[in-house]
């Protein structure tokens, strides 16, 4: 079975989130030409990154009948899409969300876990963290989405492995910094080494969206990336700047990595509960 | 970790064109406007400017004092012939010879403050007649040190230089063949004759940039930067520069009285809708 992953790298405009619409509109058409099964857009895609005190005038409940979602749910019935967005509970709590739209409807929201707020980051301030990793089924299989910071933690990818996902889609808007002599920026350098470290230890397709554009002084760098289950990369957009990188999926390679280093099979979860009770129950734990 | 200065001048080139570009047309500008000094400083910026917008968009004004070094004008014109962007000359003296003679027995630093201010008057007065925005100079080492005039040479729209060190500012402008000339000869703000700023700083910018990318991007604490190797009083002069000049990187504080106050919890980018 093959999918057909498109990823999008695209610069949002801050706060405008009509704007961005048009562009997601834009980019899904140019995805649906070139035959992708799934589009996958970046963190906070329909709204900008750097938000602040515009979180509450951007935030949105996924519905079919809100003009933004919409156009995206008629859009989905062809075609697979994860979008990022502001989400609003019914209690007025505010979450970095991305959600997975097929055949029109939602079938997952997955809102983001780990909320950075330190160096360049503020995002806790503004946002409530989420309190779920969970896989979901698709049309494709059994996937997980996670966003940016969720990933620099190890164990949310652990997580949605153990929970069924072989498909691992992370979108992220990630400010490029720590410019040395080196060919790419640190944190570039530090994104790619980890999904490719997914791929390789969960023997899964690990797909990376991340957006590019400018927010004042803030540059993000792009560069998309897929890894096959062997943790090879098979694909990378380009740094910087728009595009939309499509990329086949062969899915039966799961079957031949896993056959060939079967860690799936070997991993011992039960292991990890019985040590993470008694880690969280020693009084003297640093967890 | 061991950490460098040197940077990849293709990366920084790439990262801080896009920046220019993207910054300077969302706000519905397409030109801007520079205050080329001779020195590296301008001079990199105007080029990076000008491979940003092209070169027909970028306005570089020379701005001499009647004391100014005939060098600087040269050299502001190397890059002028080199690069083909638009300029002008205009000499500031009969704007601030005037303020000088009525003050009387002025210090030379107050007027180098004075012209430094005169200059800023002259391009956001170009900025708003020629829809052009100003592009600021500071580079990350004079804002650290607060080696700048505030409201002077601090003032800009944006400013693609403000996190490269000095000496990183001689690495990219290099890569983007700036004239030797420039690059070789000693750093000077021209205030006055004979000026330059390792004279007045008291150290070189290849010493103390060591020392801030210690402190401030290492996060190394004073007394492991004396461990490290630099004399402890330097790194005390140092870090008593840095502190004593954070109100040179600040807007004005602002008294809090209501619920919701500029600065403190009204909090918008500026790229707020674009």
């Amino acid at each position: 079975m093959e999918l057909k992953l498109a990823l999008a790298q695209t610069a949002s405009h801050l706060g405008d989130v009509q704007a961005n619409l048009e562009k997601h509109l834009e980019f899904i058409k140019q995805a649906r030409s070139q035959k992708a099964d799934l589009i996958l857009f970046p963190e906070l895609s329909l709204t900008g990154y750097v938000l602040q005190d515009l979180v509450p005038t951007v935030a949105r409940r996924v519905d079919e009948n809100d003009p933004v979602f919409k156009p995206l749910f008629k859009a989905s019935q062809d075609l697979d899409i994860v979008v990022g967005f502001v989400d609003e509970d019914a209690r007025h709590r505010f979450y970095i969300a991305s959600v997975y739209l097929s055949g029109g409807k939602a079938l997952h929201i997955h809102h983001k876990v780990y909320l950075p707020t330190y160096g360049l980051f503020d995002e806790g301030r503004f946002f409530a963290p989420g309190d779920a990793v969970r896989a979901f089924d698709t049309r494709f299989g059994r996937a997980g989405i996670l966003i940016c910071e969720d990933f620099w933690h190890a164990s949310p990818p652990y997580l949605l492995w153990l929970d069924g996902a072989d498909l691992l889609y992370l979108c992220s808007a990630s400010p490029g910094r720590g410019l040395n002599d080196k060919e790419k920026l640190e944190s570039a350098r530090w994104v790619e080494r980890v999904t490719k470290a997914y791929a390789s230890m969960f023997t899964s397709f690990v797909a990376h969206s991340n957006r590019v554009g400018y927010e004042d002084g803030l540059n993000f760098w792009g560069g998309a990336v897929v890894y096959d289950p062997n943790g090879e990369l098979m694909q990378q957009g380009p740094y910087f700047q728009e595009a939309l990188t499509v990329v086949p999926l062969d899915l039966n390679q799961l079957h031949r990595t896993r056959t060939r280093l079967p860690l799936l099979r070997d991993e011992r979860a039960g292991l990890v509960q019985t040590e993470l009770a008694r880690i969280l129950q020693n009084k003297g734990s640093r967890a | 970790m061991k950490l460098e200065l040197a940077i990849n001048t293709d990366l920084a080139r790439t990262i801080l064109t896009g920046f220019i570009r993207s910054e300077v047309r969302r706000v519905g500008f397409e030109r801007v406007v520079i205050g080329l000094s001779g020195g590296i400083d301008s001079a990199l910026v105007c080029v990076l400017a000008a491979e940003a917008l092209g070169a027909d968009n970028v306005f570089a004004l020379r701005l001499p004092y009647q004391s100014s070094s005939p060098d600087s004008l040269e050299h502001a014109q190397l890059i002028i012939d080199q690069f083909k962007v638009r300029s002008e000359t205009l000499d500031i003296t009969p704007m601030v010879d005037p303020y000088f003679a009525h003050e009387g027995g002025i210090s030379r630093e107050r007027k180098g403050n004075i012209m430094a201010r005169a200059r800023m008057i002259v391009l956001y007065d170009y900025s708003y007649a020629h829809k052009s925005l100003v592009i600021g100079t500071s580079n990350k080492t004079e804002i650290l040190l607060g080696y700048t005039t505030l409201w002077g040479d601090m003032a800009s729209a944006i400013n693609p230089i403000g996190d490269l060190y000095k000496t990183q500012v001689f690495q990219l402008s290099r890569a983007l063949n700036i004239p030797e000339l420039i690059i070789n000869k000693p750093p000077s703000a021209d205030l006055w004759i004979g000026q330059t700023d390792e004279g007045e700083l008291g150290f070189t910018y290849s010493e103390v940039d060591k020392l801030l990318l210690l402190l401030v991007d290492g996060r190394y604490r004073p007394e492991e930067c004396v461990t490290a190797g630099f004399d402890e009083k330097f790194v005390q002069t140092v870090v008593t520069r840095i502190r004593r000049n954070q109100f040179k990187r600040m807007m004005p504080l602002i008294a809090k009285l209501s619920n919701r106050t500029v600065g403190y919890d009204f909090l918008y980018l500026r790229d707020w809708g674009t």
